[in-house]
């Protein structure tokens, strides 16, 4: 609560207060394979986001009960560190926690051939280290390459990116205080190659058509943050290529 | 009811023909909603009660006003509070114990379209800023699961907060004297939630309980008095395309529009 809340977030050349053009990212730095425990994993810092992600299996079912017949049973933990935020936040998972997770499980689950593993599970956990608003999507773009690292088989990857509406203007990946101070965030998970969403929610005011070029300012955002993401994930195997030539 | 996957995949065949030819297994269109039964004031002891009925779903929803601390950040406001109980009895799928994730969902799906709709004036809830505020809990309880919770729960929830009446009072050396009689919580919005199931790659509204277990996805839109896009959720395994979306939120405006005729009256 030390921050003073700015009297504007946006001047009037439409220049955010972060310095970046309305339909302009922050800048993000993407890194596969950063755990040795894990069977796939990946950190991404997005403007002041810093987010790991990590998979563990397809592996045996605990509790047994709970495996499925006929696929993997996708389970997905989306948590915040308590010196993520600015007031200390208790570990317990919170409520937004609960639903950040099943929505994040709901938004990785569409691109696994789940029905490749049956009574198995993957458990993909996403730790917030540092928020800053867009936690769930920066979660989501580092869970996909860490699930494409452990080898599960997918049929694209999956790449999240919100766009909001602040003070009147639309604008793509809202900071925490964009967001707190704006009118409307849509957060939104795409798979590129197949031109599917699988995350959709929204919170604030918005008209059908005001949503509409939200929602393409949120797809341009993931098409952008996606080209990031397939470097990250060449480079690993680059790495691993040019150390066994050695 | 809560079938095996085989059951499902047989089921699934039959009323995605069905779908695709245009009909669904109970009859309905593509786009009716079931029927809508509202009763409010259903509960004496609570403030705002109402009990709705979608079908075969049945969702009571009671309101609770107490005198709490306002949040740190909004120090002039009210507080809302929303929960969701789903009840044991209301379906073989539920089980007792604390919230698991589908009623966390439920409710907080329920408190964005309330919320983000500013449908109740909270800055009027404001006994002493920064001290003490009205807390307005919102408990949404499923009584029978026949598929569809959420938009019968936001319709059950917004009849409830209209209903809802709360004590008048004065403020007397920081302490709150009540007075006789009640005015009505003030509400200044009317949010509705429209949930749409995708199921072979067809948009159907206020899917029931069979056609929840094979859909694919699902989207809800809620939508304020202005036809204004308040809240959004997709939820399920699948995916949507941009167009599928965007059809939905025109089939939500007309929706939205039709159902709140129901629920707020005059």
């Amino acid at each position: 609560m030390s921050k003073r809340k700015p009297e504007k977030l946006i001047d009037e050349n439409d220049v955010r207060i972060d310095g970046r053009k309305l339909n302009e990212l922050r800048p993000a730095k993407i890194e596969v394979g950063v755990l040795g425990n894990a069977d796939g994993s990946a950190y991404i810092e997005q403007g002041k986001n810093k987010i790991l992600a990590a998979v563990y299996g397809p592996k045996e079912v605990h509790p047994r009960h709970l495996a499925l017949p006929d696929r993997t049973l996708l389970r997905c933990r989306y948590h915040m560190a308590p010196f993520s935020v600015e007031e200390r936040k208790s570990p317990a998972p919170s409520r937004r926690e609960v639903e950040l997770s099943k929505v994040i499980r709901e938004a990785l689950e569409p691109s696994v051939f789940v029905e490749y593993y049956p009574q198995t599970s993957v458990d993909i956990f996403i730790e917030v280290l540092q928020a800053d608003g867009g936690t769930r999507c920066a979660g989501i773009t580092a869970a996909s390459l860490a699930l494409a690292d452990a080898g599960i088989p997918m049929r694209d990857l999956v790449v999240a990116c919100a766009a909001g509406k602040v003070e009147g203007r639309l604008m793509v990946d809202l900071t925490d205080l964009e967001d707190k101070g704006g009118e409307a965030d849509v957060p939104l998970a795409f798979m590129p190659n197949l031109n599917a969403i699988t995350l959709l929610q929204m919170d604030g005011g918005l008209t059908i058509d005001e949503f509409e070029k939200v929602v393409n300012l949120a797809i341009d955002g993931c098409r952008n943050i996606y080209t990031l993401q397939k470097e990250a994930l060449k480079s690993k195997y680059i790495a691993v290529k040019e150390a066994v030539e050695e | 009811m809560s079938s095996s996957p085989i059951v499902v995949r047989v089921k699934q065949k039959r009323i995605a023909e069905l779908i695709s030819s245009g009909r669904r297994l109970d009859g309905r269109g593509l786009t009716d909603y079931r029927e809508v039964k509202l009763e409010v004031g259903v509960i004496e002891r609570a403030e705002g009660s109402a009990r709705v009925r979608l079908g075969k779903t049945e969702v009571m929803v009671g309101t609770k006003i107490e005198v709490g601390q306002p949040f740190t950040d909004v120090p002039n406001e009210g507080v809302l509070t929303v929960n969701a109980e789903l009840v044991p009895l209301a379906s073989p799928s539920f089980e007792p114990g604390p919230p698991d994730e589908n009623s966390i969902e439920l409710a907080r799906v329920v408190d964005r379209g309330i919320r983000e709709s500013k449908a109740i004036e909270l800055e009027k809830l404001c006994i002493e800023p920064g001290k003490k505020v009205f807390i307005v809990f919102v408990d949404v309880y499923v009584l029978n699961h026949d598929g569809n919770l959420i938009d019968a729960s936001a319709m059950a929830a917004l009849a409830a907060l209209l209903n809802t009446k709360m004590f008048n009072y004065e403020v007397e050396g920081g302490e709150i004297k009540v007075k006789p009689g009640y005015t009505p919580l003030p509400i200044r919005d009317y949010p509705i939630a429209v949930t749409f199931a995708k199921i072979n790659d067809k948009l159907v509204v206020d899917p029931w309980l069979e056609e929840e277990q094979v859909m694919e996805t699902r989207l809800t839109i809620t939508m304020d008095k202005e036809g204004k896009i308040c809240a959004i959720q997709k939820g399920g395994y699948g995916y949507f395309t941009l167009q599928q979306i965007l059809e939905a939120a025109k089939i939500a405006q007309e929706k939205t529009e039709e159902l709140r005729k129901l629920v707020v009256k005059g």
